[in-house]
């Protein structure tokens, strides 16, 4: 049993206390120790990558219960993946929280961080359904105190809000465990999988008001139509580097979906068959426009980069909605684009909402301090957001483009299409009122110059780069995705690996 | 036994509902955990109801009651008692600095009447 499937789950657990407990009262230690924690969980994460894309799908008996009774933890390629993701941006986004000052601006950022990353580390890598919610609750509990870091009267009335709203959802998937158990008596979801193959067909009713039940619930996460009315409110007021962290808070409930709705309710179930292909397109494309019109009439800057988040979402589902493994690749591939991309237009709006007082798009002000270099970095975020060339975004929606090709092809394509059109407007519409009007009403001795915040701008090219090296590296980027998919729709691996009696 | 536990469940549910549609953060609350209190039962009553027998598997001809749904029952109550906490204690700071407990944002619509009073 290879140990180090659980070190991603312990070691934020640990460090967050000891920063609480032990350096509460010293911002510098807290820095060094958080820090070095998160490059530590970085560094495991890609080596947890390799593991998982050399072997099978390995897993981690929790106290050395066997599966169906103890709880699992399972990595395979699809979890390596999210975690290393998660890994990475955080370490980022740290560092550019310790460059701008904004782990100052309030107590105890670096624990919340740390606890925030075990709650995704964990909903990653659990193989159980419940410890699925419980995770859930860890990371939404960390987020809570996150959101509302550094006060304020707006930031606390809209935590409130986030808060309300993601307690529905935990109530709602509650109520989805608890019918799908009192159906299939099982809660790890490999022995799931198994039970829900053979149900009688008397239950299938039940079973499907439990999946849909947890589709909901996924979607509250993953900010679907009709579900996405939090996300606004939230991405905007919270602080920005919070909001660039959330970026991967959108993505659990993607995992989430391609992982239940792969391994547990694949599409050749009997109860349910393509009942949530057919929802989810259906509300991908809503999604997708709404997110579109939102970026076009958005007011602020973060409301604006919240749109694109709420778009982005739509084009992944379109993607995952298909289910087919060409098509869950484009999704993957699009994943990961998606959250480096978001989170580098939430760092640049927070850099301008610093320098300019307030985001808003309905008034001029004069340039700020780094005016030429905040307008180049939205430029090279709203072009990846956009889905423009040369960067990755061009390439993912080319990939959900060309695995779309079916029955609903036209409608698909132009969805895509035209959203696409609107968010450049948007974007430009945006970047011309922040940045190129500001020259309109300058005067010459009203120029700001504060110094640049090195380290923060450092991490946003970070990104950049990252998104670049997403680009450069699209053919073997997508060929290790396709095996991925391929994974996901073999599910006898994953469920071998867990349960090894049932083989006979 | 079966229809007063179910209308229980559906008679908390739609007052935690009715609660939670409210427009002020009190109500709210105790919407939330009027439901949250809904969801337990529901958990406890997903493995099956039974009267007197004991949580362990015996040679009793009777049978056993299952377990696990009260282990489930406990976590979910730990959880939803903390989360209770927290958004007590954010509505408490939301009030205390807004000096209102409406639940909506009713700022976000008068911000645009200022900038075009600054622009003129």
């Amino acid at each position: 049993m290879n140990h180090w499937i659980i070190a991603p789950v312990i070691l934020p657990a640990l460090l967050a206390p000891f920063i609480v407990l032990v350096m509460r009262h010293d911002l510098t230690l807290q820095r060094i120790f958080s820090t070095i924690g998160t490059a530590v969980l970085a560094a495991i994460s890609l080596v947890l990558l390799y593991t998982a894309s050399t072997n099978p799908p390995e897993v981690y008996f929790l106290g050395n219960w066997p599966a169906p009774f103890g709880i699992v933890l399972v990595l395979d390629r699809l979890s390596a993946m999210m975690i290393a993701l998660t890994a990475v941006l955080a370490l980022m986004v740290q560092l550019y929280a310790v460059g701008s000052n904004w782990d100052a601006r309030g107590n105890h950022f670096h624990a919340l961080f740390q606890f925030q990353l075990m709650g995704l580390c964990g909903a990653f890598l659990t193989g159980d359904a419940f410890n699925l919610f419980v995770f859930f609750e860890v990371l939404l509990i960390a987020s809570y105190g996150l959101m509302i870091h550094g006060g304020g009267a707006k930031r606390l009335k809209a935590g409130v809000q986030y808060v309300a709203y993601n307690l529905v959802g935990s109530t709602l998937f509650l109520f989805a465990l608890a019918t799908l158990y009192a159906v299939t008596g099982t809660l790890n979801m490999a022995d799931m999988a198994l039970k829900v193959a053979e149900l009688p067909a008397g239950d299938a009713a039940l079973l499907r008001v439990g999946a849909v039940l947890l589709l909901l619930v996924f979607a509250v996460k993953a900010a679907l139509v009709p579900l996405q009315f939090w996300l606004p409110a939230t991405y905007s007021f919270a602080p920005g580097v919070v909001a660039a962290l959330f970026a991967v808070m959108t993505k659990v409930g993607a995992y989430a979906v391609i992982r239940v709705f792969t391994l547990i309710f694949p599409p050749e179930t009997a109860a349910t068959g393509m009942l949530f292909a057919y929802i989810l397109l259906v509300s991908a494309l809503i999604t997708l426009a709404l997110g579109a019109i939102g970026v076009l009439g958005a007011t602020g800057m973060a409301r604006l980069v919240a749109f694109a988040a709420i778009g982005s979402m739509g084009t992944l589902f379109i993607a995952v909605a298909q289910f087919t493994p060409l098509a869950m690749t484009a999704a993957l591939y699009y994943l990961l684009h998606s959250t480096l991309a978001t989170a580098i237009l939430f760092l640049v709006a927070d850099l301008v909402q610093d320098r300019r007082g307030n985001d808003s798009l309905r008034i001029a002000l004069p340039p700020m301090a780094q005016h030429g270099l905040l307008a180049a970095l939205f430029f090279g975020g709203a072009i990846a957001m956009a889905g423009m060339p040369p960067l990755s975004g061009f390439v993912g929606k080319l990939l959900v483009l060309d695995a779309t090709r079916g029955d609903a092809m036209p409608l698909i394509w132009t969805t895509i299409l035209v959203t696409s059109l609107i968010t450049i407007i948007g974007f430009s519409r945006a970047g011309s009122q922040v940045f190129w009007k500001a020259h309109a009403t300058a005067t010459s001795q009203d120029r700001p110059e504060t110094k640049p915040e090195a380290l923060a701008f450092a991490m946003i090219f970070a990104l950049l780069a990252a998104l670049v090296a997403l680009t450069v590296m699209a053919g073997p980027v997508t060929d290790w995705l396709a095996d991925t998919s391929a994974e996901l729709f073999d599910r006898t691996a994953y469920i071998n690996a867990v349960l090894p009696t049932a083989k006979e | 036994m079966e229809f007063l536990v179910a209308s229980a469940v559906g008679m908390m549910t739609a007052c935690g509902i009715y609660l939670i549609l409210r427009k002020r953060t009190f109500p709210v609350i105790v919407g939330l955990a009027m439901l949250t209190y809904a969801v337990n039962v529901f958990i406890f009553a997903s493995g099956r109801l039974t009267i007197g027998l004991p949580p362990i598997i015996t040679h009793n001809p009777e049978g056993y009651t299952d377990p696990l749904t009260q282990a489930l029952v406990l976590t979910a109550i730990v959880i939803s008692f903390g989360m209770t906490a927290v958004i007590v204690m954010m509505a408490l700071g939301s009030f205390l600095e807004t000096g209102d407990d409406n639940i909506g944002m009713e700022e976000d619509r008068e911000t645009p009447a200022k900038p075009q009073e600054g622009a003129e």
